[in-house]
């Protein structure tokens, strides 16, 4: 029968020569390998990725932890309109929406905003999903921060505090930090 | 022997002792970053600099674990299995000679734990009792892959201990002497660059006996390709299956003194022991330096004992390199390899030097 891809070897079994019957020879030729990995440990650059210190650079279309964006004047982009939570095939989404009231107007963009905003991160499968459905480009995932491991089940779900870009021009130019929900009031206390 | 000398004799075998401890205690760093590096990795760095304090954190980690004992087990025996194996490990260090001697205007040091004339056949005997301290803990487990593994170990070592003996006995032909040290002096550097003098190591002149004598201290320290008795694909941990804290720890340790001692043994008997390349026109330097007879001779001693570690160190280092390179044997294949290829060689490295000594090629 005619092989498919004309890659098959044809081996014989032949009787080994004393060469390789005394074994010898081939030890020498492992040690030989083995010797150059450890002279290259010393002459090449090593792969090993000293975690703590170094960490590995995030691939640009990483797909992390979820940030809800605000506009150029620091009001948040989202309006609640749920598309987000429509299209994510983990249902990891859930929100509650809101009427805007007088005086908020430097706070929340639209008349409509999410009074509360939680995502999952157990159930989240980081498709971006919800990136893609988002109207307003409110929810973006960030190419370079990861959901950190908690030990408790309800610390995964991540409510505004959390979710929710700081503030302050200075904070938001850092991407990565993260507010306690205190100093979030505090923020938006001195700005209403 | 002088109550002085006998003092200082004293004093030797104490530092020999702390240093075959210290050196199985750097072993098993070397080991790892060894293995690291030759499989491309970095190895242990984060205790101290360069993870020079890992021997220090594993000792710690060891002596705090839980001390187990499995239910049915000889416990008189269970605690008595690695303390042999540790014992016997390094009373075979006490007849190497290190060096030559030091002298301290009358008083002379030999640097040697002891100078007997049956040195060879001394540590032959405390090897042979070594295979008991795994048997009994094989035994006193009652655990069937503790019992095999101290089995394989047993037969393994019985089998090997002839084809290094019948090894060794060619190098006792040539030498005319059991004592280690009569065999490292016959092996000195006369000096000078004559080509013949370069080549006065035993391996030079017993390189057959030198390969059967290498292949069987791998299996008589139970070392990779010959680690049947620990085997972890087949039997767990082998001998020391059951074994936790630092019980498991003299085990592991008593290994790499193993190692160490019969790295010692190798230099001395087939690589000149402390003597060195050049080492009377050193000496005769060092005379003309100005330096007082005694120091100049002290001076001279203790640049052997350096070679003498530099050779045990490669020694070492080559054991390490062997384990990460040689996949295990089976275990068939090792018998075979040592009752139908290893014996049979030997004896007839025996004939061919007795020939070469009766027709006085060599002497």
């Amino acid at each position: 029968m005619e092989s498919l891809s004309n890659r098959a070897k044809k081996l014989e079994k032949k009787p080994m020569t004393l060469a390789e019957r005394a074994y010898l020879p081939a030890i020498f030729q492992g040690l030989s390998i083995t010797m150059q990995h450890f002279f290259r440990a010393a002459t090449k650059k090593q792969i090993t990725v000293r975690y703590p210190e170094e960490t590995r650079p995030f691939s640009p279309v990483f797909r992390g932890l979820h940030v809800l964006k605000r506009d150029e004047q620091g009001r948040e982009r989202c309006t609640a309109c749920g598309l987000c939570a429509v299209a994510c095939p983990a249902e990891a989404i859930t929100m509650v929406a809101g009427e805007r009231k007088k005086g908020e107007q430097n706070l929340y963009r639209e008349e409509k905003y999410a009074v509360s905003y939680e995502i999952n991160m157990l159930r989240c499968i980081f498709c971006g999903l919800c990136e893609e459905a988002c109207p307003k480009a409110a929810i973006y995932l960030q190419a370079d921060k990861m959901a950190p491991p908690r030990y408790e089940r309800d610390e995964f779900i991540y409510g505004k505090d959390r979710l929710v870009e700081p503030v302050s021009p200075d904070n938001r130019s850092k991407r990565g930090i993260q507010l306690t929900p205190e100093q979030a009031d505090k923020l938006r206390g001195q700005l209403a | 022997m002088s109550l002085e000398s006998l003092g200082w004799q004293g004093l030797v075998v104490l530092v020999v002792f702390g240093v075959s401890l210290l050196i199985a205690t750097y072993c098993t760093y070397a080991e790892r970053v060894i293995a690291a590096f030759l499989q491309d990795r970095v190895g242990p760095d984060r205790a101290g600099p360069f993870g020079l304090a890992q021997p220090l954190a594993d000792a710690v980690k060891l002596f705090t674990k839980e001390e187990f004992f499995p239910s049915g087990a000889n416990k008189a025996l269970f605690i008595f299995g690695p303390c042999l194996a540790m014992i016997t490990a390094l009373m075979s260090s006490a007849v190497i000679p290190f060096g030559n001697f030091l002298k301290f205007g009358d008083t002379v040091v030999h640097l040697q734990g002891i100078e007997i004339n049956v040195g060879m056949l001394y540590i032959f005997g405390i090897v042979s009792l070594g295979v008991y301290g795994i048997m009994i803990g094989g035994w006193a487990s009652n655990n069937k892959f503790s019992l095999l593994g101290a089995i394989r170990a047993a037969s393994q070592n019985i089998s090997y201990e002839l084809a290094m003996g019948l090894a060794l006995i060619a190098v006792l032909m040539m030498s005319g002497s059991l004592s280690l040290r009569d065999i490292t002096l016959q092996q000195t550097h006369a000096g000078g660059w004559h080509l013949s003098d370069i080549f006065t190591w035993n391996v030079f002149k017993q390189p057959l006996g030198f390969v059967i004598f290498i292949v069987c201290a791998f299996a008589e320290t139970n070392r990779t390709p010959f680690d049947l008795p620990e085997c972890e694909t087949e039997l767990v941990g082998g001998y020391h299956t059951e074994y936790s804290s630092m019980k498991m720890g003299l085990y592991l340790f008593a290994e790499y003194v193993n190692v160490f001692v019969a790295t010692a043994v190798m230099s001395v008997l087939y690589f000149g022991g402390f003597n060195y390349p050049f080492q009377y026109e050193f000496l005769d330097f060092l005379n003309k330096a100005g330096l007082s007879a005694d120091w100049a001779h002290n001076l001279f001693v203790l640049m052997g004992v350096v070679a003498m570690f530099m050779k045990i160190f490669t020694g070492i280092f080559f054991f390490m390199w062997v384990r990460w390179t040689l996949p295990r044997f089976r275990y068939d294949q090792l018998m075979r390899l040592g009752w139908t290829i290893l014996i049979p060689l030997a004896i007839f490295n025996i004939l061919l030097t007795g020939g070469l000594i009766t027709f006085h090629v060599i002497q």
